[in-house]
């Protein structure tokens, strides 16, 4: 029986230069896969490489030389004194454990971030560069394609990925609630720090097209305003500005609030009631907290976002609960598959005796018939055809439903007796001592039927 | 009479199916009792309660249907479950067939008006998912409904689109009915409680049609406003028909 293991190191286990030192060598031997071929005890195998971890996947049949081999060539390949303590680094996990990780990393569970949904990708990607390099087989094939469906389970039955854990993302979440839509509204960022910069980033990657900045140094505001093709407005204006804004974001260093109850108040009346959503990130405040009592006003600062994003973290850590669960639950599954696959090598052994004894009679009979015209053999061979599966699809059927069971390998023992199949299976050498008794009590049983 | 049994808590598709075969055998019924006693099935307040009901609903499918927006049923399947067990508890009078009843303005006037309730309905349901989520967002309080409630934009959009459907039907409706009354007793206004009620109602929306096209009234107040509506619009409907007495009356014993 062949074993599944999993060897890697990710962000819980290996300081950042070693893992930045593996992948970089990963990345740069593009023909990483190919060492494959030097790997004598490697049968199927899979690289991932990201920021946060380096994984390898194979299968192997025998498991401690495997492993040593894969440490070995990493350790040539690698050959830095950072890479001795490299077996600290390491995990090693084999079959269900193999099985399970990697249907953890794949739904995101194992990642830094709990729920972020780049990991699928990259897994995506390293599997079809293995394909590519025809490193998979069937058992590595079949296993790929149920951590994909496992993924895309966690992410439609849990809410794992529905909860903004980034103060930008949150606010862009909100905005949502608020105003549904948000490619038509228009966003004034006071300020030009970072914070802004990548609340602007998630924004207009929401669709948003009109931004406009208003900075105290007009440098910083045009450049970040040319980043994202927003307008820029003179800081002096911005309350004419909010006559025509839906969201305001807000993060300078100003000592004293910059909007105040009474300015926002007057200008709801010119904007109509629009909604007006305000986001204050700034401490101290940018706006006073007054300004929220406002109909139609809602006022944000950077406490409520924090609550918003512990919130979420929670609801997370519960949704990420429910996805250990379906991880599990498809383990096993798997691991069911996997025992099938043990009767497999007899099934595809009675085939081919069969059909080999098939063919030689076929031969004989077809030498002592030469007047018979070619419909006629035809007929005769489909004849033999026919005999042939049907007296081999019950015992096929049969090794098939017991192969997901313990007990299978009793059941391939006696068919391989029954038929005397001997495909050089270890197991094979070890049943045939018991074997010899087994025919007589069937005789015995037979005499007496 | 078929009740319209619904579930509307989970499986969207199901509950759409489940209101839409509601709503046909509740036609069948209606159809059924209007042809047996040979006049519209919208006579006592038992059976106009009923079809207010039917109207309700079909009318959110139909909203549904363009504004694919699933919780509204929630809010509007409870309502019609109401109107049909209120409807179930009232007597059931069978009105003698009186000569007030044949006329093309009667219908009129039952059919826009009605159309114009269930519109109001739906705007009175969006306004209070409107309120709790303003609630929410406001009170900065995420709980299960926060992620179930549609955004605030949407929600007054649909107040203010059931509004603007809603107003000029009930118009109408009114307005044939003054034309109505002015062909049968030779007079507009007679003063009758249900008349007055109405033109309460009506110019309850009038206000917040008002307001929101000139001032610009939106969100909360708006939402508050649709609200007392639909308590008028009840009122007129059926607090007028049941405890007060008057010409209508004559219909709707």
């Amino acid at each position: 029986m062949s074993h599944i293991v999993l060897l890697g190191m990710n962000h819980k286990t290996a300081p950042v230069e070693v893992r930045e030192q593996l992948a970089l060598v990963c990345r740069t031997h593009t023909d990483t896969l190919h060492m494959l071929h030097h790997l004598r005890c490697v049968e199927e195998i899979y690289l991932l490489s990201t920021c946060n971890r380096v994984e390898f996947m194979f299968t192997c049949s025998c498991l401690e030389e495997a492993v040593q081999e894969v440490k070995d060539l990493l350790k040539l390949h690698l050959g830095s004194p950072a890479m001795e303590h490299s077996d600290s680094y390491f995990y090693v996990h084999h079959d269900m454990d193999a099985i399970k990780h990697l249907f953890r990393v794949a739904s995101s569970l194992d990642s830094m971030v709990v729920g972020e949904p780049q990991i699928l990708g990259q897994i995506k990607a390293a599997y079809r560069s293995a394909t590519e390099c025809h490193t998979v087989g069937v058992i590595l094939n079949r296993l790929f394609h149920k951590a994909f469906s496992v993924a895309k389970r966690v992410r439609s039955e849990t809410m794992i990925g529905s909860h903004a854990v980034s103060i930008s993302y949150a606010a862009v979440e909100l905005a949502r609630k608020i105003f549904g839509e948000l490619h038509d509204k228009k966003v004034l960022l006071i300020g030009a720090g970072e914070m802004i910069e990548l609340a602007a980033e998630h924004f207009v990657a929401q669709g948003v097209r009109h931004i406009i900045v208003a900075n105290r140094t007009i440098e910083r505001a045009v450049e970040l305003a040319a980043r994202f093709r927003a307008d820029t407005v003179p800081f002096g204006h911005i309350l004419d500005t909010l006559k025509n804004m839906d969201i305001v974001l807000s993060s300078t260093g100003a000592p004293e609030p910059i909007l105040r109850f009474k300015d926002v108040k007057l200008r709801m009346r010119e904007r109509r009631n629009k909604p007006l959503f305000f986001i204050d990130i700034a401490v101290p405040r940018d706006i006073e907290p007054r300004v929220n009592e406002i109909d139609n006003v809602y006022l944000y600062d950077i406490d409520d976002m924090q609550g918003i994003i512990d919130l979420n973290r929670e609801e997370r850590r519960k949704e990420a609960e429910r996805a250990e669960y379906i991880v599990a639950e498809e383990t096993i599954k798997f691991q069911e598959w996997l025992r099938t696959l043990d009767v497999v090598p007899t099934i595809v052994a009675l085939r081919e005796k069969a059909e080999t004894i098939r063919q030689n009679e076929l031969q004989k009979t077809m030498g002592h018939l030469p007047h018979l015209s070619e419909r006629d053999r035809q007929a005769i061979e489909v004849l033999t055809e026919s005999i042939v599966n049907k007296l081999l699809h019950d015992p096929i059927l049969f090794l098939k439903q017991k192969g997901e069971r313990d007990s299978r390998q009793v059941f391939v023992d006696h068919t391989q007796q029954l038929f005397n199949l001997s495909n050089g299976n270890n197991a094979c050498t070890s049943s045939l001592s018991e074997g010899m008794m087994r025919p007589k009590k069937q005789n015995d049983l037979l005499k007496n039927s | 009479m078929i009740y319209l049994v619904r579930d509307y808590e989970t499986i969207h598709k199901v509950s759409w199916g489940v209101l839409l075969v509601g709503v046909l055998f509740h036609t069948c019924a209606i159809v059924l009792r209007s042809v047996a006693m040979g006049r519209m099935a919208v006579a006592n307040s038992q059976e106009a309660l009923s079809f207010f009901a039917w109207v309700l609903v079909s009318i959110y499918l139909i909203v549904q249907l363009r504004l694919n927006l699933r919780i509204l049923g929630s809010f509007v399947s409870p309502l019609a479950v109401l109107f049909m067990l209120v409807s179930s508890l009232l007597p059931n009078n069978i009105v003698p067939i009186s000569g007030a009843f044949k006329s093309a303005w009667v219908v009129f006037h039952v059919a826009t008006l009605f159309a114009a309730n269930a519109l109001f309905a739906l705007a009175f349901s969006a306004g209070i998912m409107y309120l709790l989520q303003e609630r929410n967002i406001k009170g900065k309080n995420f709980g299960y409904l926060y992620l179930r409630l549609p955004s605030l934009e949407r929600l007054d959009k649909i107040n203010y689109v059931c509004l603007i459907g809603g107003f000029p039907l009930m118009t109408l409706g009114l307005v044939t009915g003054f034309a109505y009354a002015g062909t049968v007793w030779h007079s507009f206004w007679n003063w009758d409680p249900k008349e007055i009620s109405a033109l309460i109602t009506w110019f309850i929306y009038a206000i917040l049609l008002h307001e929101r096209l000139a001032v610009g009234w939106r969100g909360r107040r708006a939402a508050w406003l649709a609200i007392l509506g639909f308590s008028a619009v009840l009122i007129t409907f059926l607090g007028v028909n049941l405890f007060l007495h008057g010409h209508h009356t004559a219909f709707v014993r």
